[in-house]
């Protein structure tokens, strides 16, 4: 009987992925996930390349309505900040005695503006505005501080094309530096 | 001024004096028969038992303090009250919080973790999986990048240790090794960054070196024994010992593995401190070196003039071990080694004590930090220098206490 148990045991042992981690063994228990990794709501982030911007548009006039709808109760009419942190003018003011770091100040990438948009704004309800919403909202805030042209309608392909003035203007400390 | 005293052998001596005073003697019998004067409690039975103990009623004081946005009550955070503390394990429900939109509440049983990018083989784990892998336990800090910001300002602020410096907490994290999940998918030899996200209202995200997470890191799936709390990323979350608070994504619901890092909005517009040259230090992730005196402290008064009195606080170091520990009492003229309370772990609380005989007198106390790597924690002077006062973010300057002849303290930059 004893020896039977053993043989079985053995048997199952076979048939399972087994990996040891500082000498002990485990089960290898994650699932294939090809098909999930492809799927829209896993590829939230948006690369400086543009990458995962979803097909879209939109124009500085109507981010302009859209503004005042969604931003203006807490980042303020203009943009200049309200109970929320002011968004737009200040460009050129990191070197002042009162910096202010507006995104048209200091964000360096125009597509962290859509991946933060979508994702986080506005915060009562995060992923509530469509794609061409958030294109509109891009354009509208570029725009105020004649980042992009007001006329220029903002879409997955030239999004990543805009240069923000504060491109150039972080030093990454990792992995070299201390102090 | 008063000078701190000079060792611990002329503070015996000083204090020599005082137990001579209580001298011998014996209770009187009658004493030993009256009990018509015990306590309540031992005349009754107590309560009941309770399924979830809970502090005293008379400890309800002690809170994590909130400040949040009124217009968006989930963003903001909530202050640690060291300077109710004693020890180096902060209880869960005092561990500081820093939520950018809200405490998500998620049913273990709908949440997945997906490893994907640069992999061999994307996969997706449940946390009924997960909670069958092997596991290990470290007790470390976890610091926001942003604690003791007011530092920056102009003038110091006059608020309790705790609720100036308390966006960093001290506990024993329990979960999977990082490497194991990552092995798993395996790893293709030009993956540099992981990209971790959070399911949460913010659906946070961030990049975290490769590296790091090969290294130390802790997918955590308890907190101090008991499944870590909504607040702190119920089901799990990211343990990045020594790396500051925003990388250590609580509610984890993806790794990706890339290149090159995400250039979120916490890590370009937020988490990165500006320069007087107008440039930005960005990928700081090390919370360096730090101490504060916890006691006395503002807002406490020392009631004995004079009197003696038990210095202490904490140390840590995103680097390593804390190695000294030094106490001034005449705003950093004189400096004299503090004792460190073991264990002392890396990347974790360490306390430290001296007992202070004071005189009366003015006096200015500080604390000075030194971890293995030979680190010393700057003076404010030093760290305003070296960086200007609009970086907001890691700021672990000496903090200074005034006590005045009155016996109460008050915040200062120095003498």
């Amino acid at each position: 009987m004893f020896t039977g148990f053993r043989f079985l045991s053995a048997i199952l042992l076979l048939a399972l992925s087994l990996h040891s981690y500082a000498g002990a063994e485990y089960q290898t228990l994650g699932k294939p996930a090809q098909q999930l990794s492809s799927q829209a709501q896993w590829n939230l982030t948006i690369t400086p390349d543009g990458k995962n911007l979803p097909e879209g548009h939109g124009s500085a006039e109507q981010g302009a309505k859209i503004f005042a709808l969604q931003c203006a109760a807490c980042h303020g009419p203009a943009g200049i900040g309200a109970s929320a942190e002011p968004l737009i003018g200040e460009v050129g003011s990191l070197t002042s005695e009162y910096p202010e770091k507006t995104i048209n100040s200091y964000w360096p990438y125009a597509t962290t503006l859509f991946d933060y948009l979508r994702r986080a704004m506005p915060i009562d309800a995060p992923f509530s505005l469509s794609a061409n919403e958030v294109y509109a909202l891009c354009a509208y805030i570029l725009s105020q501080d004649d980042i992009i042209s007001p006329d220029l309608e903002l879409n997955e392909k030239n999004l990543s094309q805009v240069l923000m003035p504060n491109k150039d203007g972080f030093v990454a400390i990792y992995p070299d530096k201390r102090q | 001024m008063t000078k701190l005293i000079a060792s611990r052998r002329q503070f015996l001596q000083k204090t020599a004096l005082g137990s001579a005073l209580v001298g011998t003697f014996s209770l009187p019998v009658w004493a030993v028969q009256d009990i018509s004067g015990l306590p309540e409690s031992m005349q009754r039975p107590g309560d009941n038992f309770t399924n979830y103990g809970q502090p005293s009623a008379h400890e309800q004081r002690v809170i994590r303090w909130i400040s949040a946005n009124p217009a968006a009550p989930g963003n903001g955070v909530s202050w640690s009250p060291l300077h109710d503390l004693q020890g180096t394990i902060t209880p869960n429900g005092l561990h500081y919080e820093r939520h950018h939109n809200g405490v998500p509440q998620i049913d273990p049983s709908q949440h997945l973790l997906l490893i994907d990018g640069l992999v061999d083989k994307p996969l997706s784990f449940d946390v009924a999986s997960l909670l069958r892998y092997p596991m290990i336990s470290r007790i470390c800090f976890i610091e926001c990048g942003g604690n003791s910001n007011s530092g920056w300002r102009n003038n110091p602020i006059q608020s309790k240790v705790g609720y100036a410096h308390g966006l960093v907490s001290n506990a024993e994290w329990t979960g999977i090794p990082l490497k194991l999940l990552l092995q798993e998918a395996g790893i293709k030899t030009n993956a540099k960054w992981v990209i971790a996200e959070g399911a949460d209202g913010a659906a946070l995200n961030v990049s975290i070196p490769l590296e790091k997470l090969l290294d130390d890191a802790l997918l955590a799936l308890y907190q101090n024994g008991e499944r870590i709390r909504p607040e702190n990323g119920y089901p799990m979350r990211l343990v990045l010992p020594g790396w500051e608070g925003i990388l250590n994504i609580k509610w984890l619901r993806q790794l990706r593995l890339t290149k090159k890092p995400a250039m979120s909005r916490d890590e370009t517009s937020q988490y990165t401190e500006l320069q007087p040259n107008g440039r930005a230090r960005q990928f700081t992730f090390v919370m360096e070196a730090k101490s504060l005196i916890t006691s006395p402290s503002i807002g406490m008064i020392l009631p004995d003039n004079p009197g003696i009195y038990q210095i202490n606080g904490l140390a840590w170091s995103g680097r390593g071990k804390i190695t000294r520990v030094e106490i001034s009492a005449d705003g950093g003229e004189s400096w004299l080694d503090a004792e460190l309370h073991g264990p002392i772990l890396d990347r974790a609380f360490t306390r430290f004590s001296l007992p202070w005989h004071w005189q009366g007198d003015y006096a200015v106390l500080q604390s000075r930090a030194t971890d293995e790597t030979g680190y010393v924690q700057p003076t404010r002077d030093a760290l305003v220098a070296n960086r200007g006062r609009h970086g907001f973010f890691h700021y672990n300057a000496i903090v200074s206490w005034e006590i005045t002849e009155e016996g109460d303290i008050n915040h200062v930059y120095g003498i």
